[in-house]
């Protein structure tokens, strides 16, 4: 009875040992768990707030002359890496770059291209008649190819380009310091001077962080001096004199300037090829072609009408200063290198790209709708400019097609000087538009109005055509 | 004896550390400040640090925090809502995954446009047709007056 009363008794306990024994176990593994998962928190937390402190760590010194973007990346890896993705090759609706295959050759050993707007729209070609832009030209790659895409284009093998072409497709201010002993400017003049393969060897990088930074503040600046007198001449005509864009420019607007160093309308001025961009009476289109008509220059003379023609280049810039996202306060940055997240960290994004590839933080930064629908809206404004300049070729195509009938009827350069001048203009604004980079999105109705004006010229050059026509049979009569 | 002291050493081993480091986390994460109404706690993530300095500079400074238009008007509602945005933000930031820029969700978007009408009562109240949820989306103040807390 004793025997079995202890039986019980020491059955109990071991039960319920057992029991508590499972459940110091569980607590127990579920407190490690715990433990881990604070600890792994506790880490996050601290590299965040560790991020936050230090927005770059200094490994290599940086001087003034230190052009190689890839010794600015070990200071500043986020940028560099999105600097190196610029090689990305990607079509948007109205632009963008397809990656094109080409079969390399020793005088191009590119192995693929963008596609060529040329194939896609013959009008071009008779546009840019007698001209190296109606052998090759083809959709601008990212910043990546600047350099080599220049050097490998046909129009390289049919006209010999100056050195002054290497200012906005190189890394060029280390070279325009040596060669002008420190000077850049006098170094500026030296390179437009060279012959492109001459001026070649003085640089080694396509543009790169010191184009745009001071390598000791990492504030923006403009290292190009036909950008700092282009601007200085604009802020003339405006009234501001003595503006000198590194000392008065506000952050913001530098924001905007130092891709406005490259991404402009300019021409070659005199026999030694300087670099200029003609603002002197104003950024907008008749501006620009009233100084070409003060200073009479012209591009080339057309093949087929003979007429005094201009290249447009690409106005990206003019155009977006005549635009709502100007007016705004808004610049090239905030919507080509948006402010993007890494950890805790925020820096701009130098991935220079389409912000149609990169809607929710281009544009829904300050709209508040959805990516489908900003996508739309931006799509309908190309549409429509798309549409108005397939108007506006089509009636150049046959103003130059009356022009050159006329000329072959036995017209005289007196009977064609006012249609061979509407042809100058009509050429122009139709290219100012064509060649710039938006396909109107920079400035919706001032694309579509310089367009309206195109057509207006075309068909002003027809009536005159006519009208002369009638004056030649007239004085046959007599 | 000894077993059992064993386990309940285990035991206090795990849960005090569990704790310790629980409460050491949410002192050095400033965890504590979420509970007041200081709009410099708010930007302790680095996420808000842009809305924190558009506010700084915006029209409301002086008369509105985060908590007055971003929380409801009544205790349990405001603690309620601040412990569920805690724990979503702290969520999304330390697994990254969330929509940049940062956007409001729809039930942040109704407090807020409560909270602007609950100020300024006297001025909507000639506004509004009625209190009806589908007059009060018509009639947004958030569509014509998004920046005036803070910018974006």
């Amino acid at each position: 009875m004793e025997n079995e009363e202890n039986t019980v008794s020491k059955k109990a306990p071991a039960k319920s040992r057992l029991y508590g024994g499972k459940v110091v176990v569980s607590v127990a593994f579920l407190a490690f768990a715990a433990a881990i998962l604070g600890l792994g928190l506790l880490t996050n937390i601290l590299e965040r707030k560790n991020e936050a402190k230090n927005p770059f760590f200094r490994v290599v010194e940086l001087t003034d002359d230190t052009t190689d973007p890839e010794v600015w990346g070990k200071n500043f890896p986020l940028q560099y890496d999105g600097y190196k993705k610029t090689v990305d090759q990607v079509r948007t609706r109205f632009g963008g770059s397809e990656a094109v295959h080409k079969t390399p050759k020793d005088s191009d050993p590119r192995s693929m291209v963008a596609q060529s707007r040329l194939e896609e729209d013959p009008r071009l070609k008779t546009m840019w008649d007698g001209y190296a832009f109606a052998v090759d030209f083809r959709e601008e790659r990212g910043h990546a190819f600047m350099l080599e895409d220049q050097m490998f284009t046909e129009r390289q093998n049919v006209v010999k380009q100056p050195g002054s072409c290497i200012n906005c497709h190189a890394s060029a201010y280390a070279a325009y310091k040596k060669l002008g002993g420190g000077d850049i400017v006098a170094g500026f003049q030296a390179l437009n001077k060279l012959p492109y393969f001459e001026a070649k060897k003085e640089i080694s990088h396509p543009v790169a962080c010191i184009d745009c930074h001071d390598s000791q503040t990492m504030a923006l600046r403009i290292t190009r001096p036909a950008f700092m007198d282009g601007i200085k001449a604009y802020k003339a005509s405006q009234g501001i004199q003595n503006y000198d864009v590194n000392r008065d420019a506000t952050r913001q607007e530098m924001r905007s300037y130092v891709c406005g160093q490259f991404h402009v309308e300019y021409y070659f001025k005199g026999a030694d090829k300087q670099l200029t961009y003609p603002w002197e009476k104003g950024l907008k289109v008749e501006n620009i072609m009233a100084y070409y008509d003060e200073v009479k220059h012209k591009d080339w003379s057309h093949k087929q009408t003979g007429a005094e023609v201009l290249k447009a280049q690409h106005p990206e810039f003019e155009m977006f200063n005549q635009g709502i996202h100007s007016r705004a306060g808004v610049s090239c940055a905030d919507c080509h290198m948006p402010y993007k997240r890494e950890g805790a960290m925020k820096i701009s994004d130098h991935h220079v790209r389409s912000p149609l590839l990169n809607i929710s933080q281009s544009c829904q930064t300050c709209h508040s709708t959805s990516e489908a629908e900003l996508k739309f809206r931006a799509e309908a404004i190309q549409e429509r400019t798309f549409n108005m300049r397939n108007i506006a070729m089509d009636a150049l195509v046959q103003l130059i097609d009356d022009l050159r009938k006329a000329k072959e009827r036995g017209a005289t350069d007196e009977d064609l000087a006012a249609a061979r001048d509407f042809q100058r203009k009509a050429q122009f604004y139709l290219d100012f538009v064509e060649a710039e980079n938006s396909m109107g999105f920079h400035a919706p109705a001032e694309a579509v109005r310089i367009l309206g004006e195109s057509v207006k010229f075309t068909r002003q050059g027809q009536l005159s055509l006519k009208n002369g026509k009638t004056l030649l049979a007239t004085a046959a009569a007599h | 004896m000894n077993l059992q002291f064993l386990k309940l050493a285990v035991l206090g081993i795990a849960v005090g550390g569990a704790l310790a480091i629980g409460v050491y986390t949410f002192v050095y994460a400033k965890g504590y400040s979420y509970l007041s109404n200081d709009p410099g706690n708010c930007a302790n993530c680095h996420i808000m640090n842009e809305q924190f300095d558009g506010w700084q500079k915006g029209s409301h400074k002086n008369v509105a925090t985060c908590n007055d238009c971003h929380t409801p008007h009544d205790t349990v509602g405001k603690y309620m809502t601040k412990a569920s945005n805690g724990f979503w933000h702290s969520y999304y930031f330390t697994t990254n995954t969330f929509h940049e820029p940062i956007q409001l969700t729809e039930r942040s978007r109704q407090i807020t446009e409560e909270s602007c009408r609950h100020c300024h009562q006297n001025m909507v109240d000639a506004i509004t047709v009625s209190l009806d949820k589908k007059h009060t989306d018509e009639v947004s103040c958030l569509r014509c007056h998004r920046s005036v807390g803070h910018l974006h």
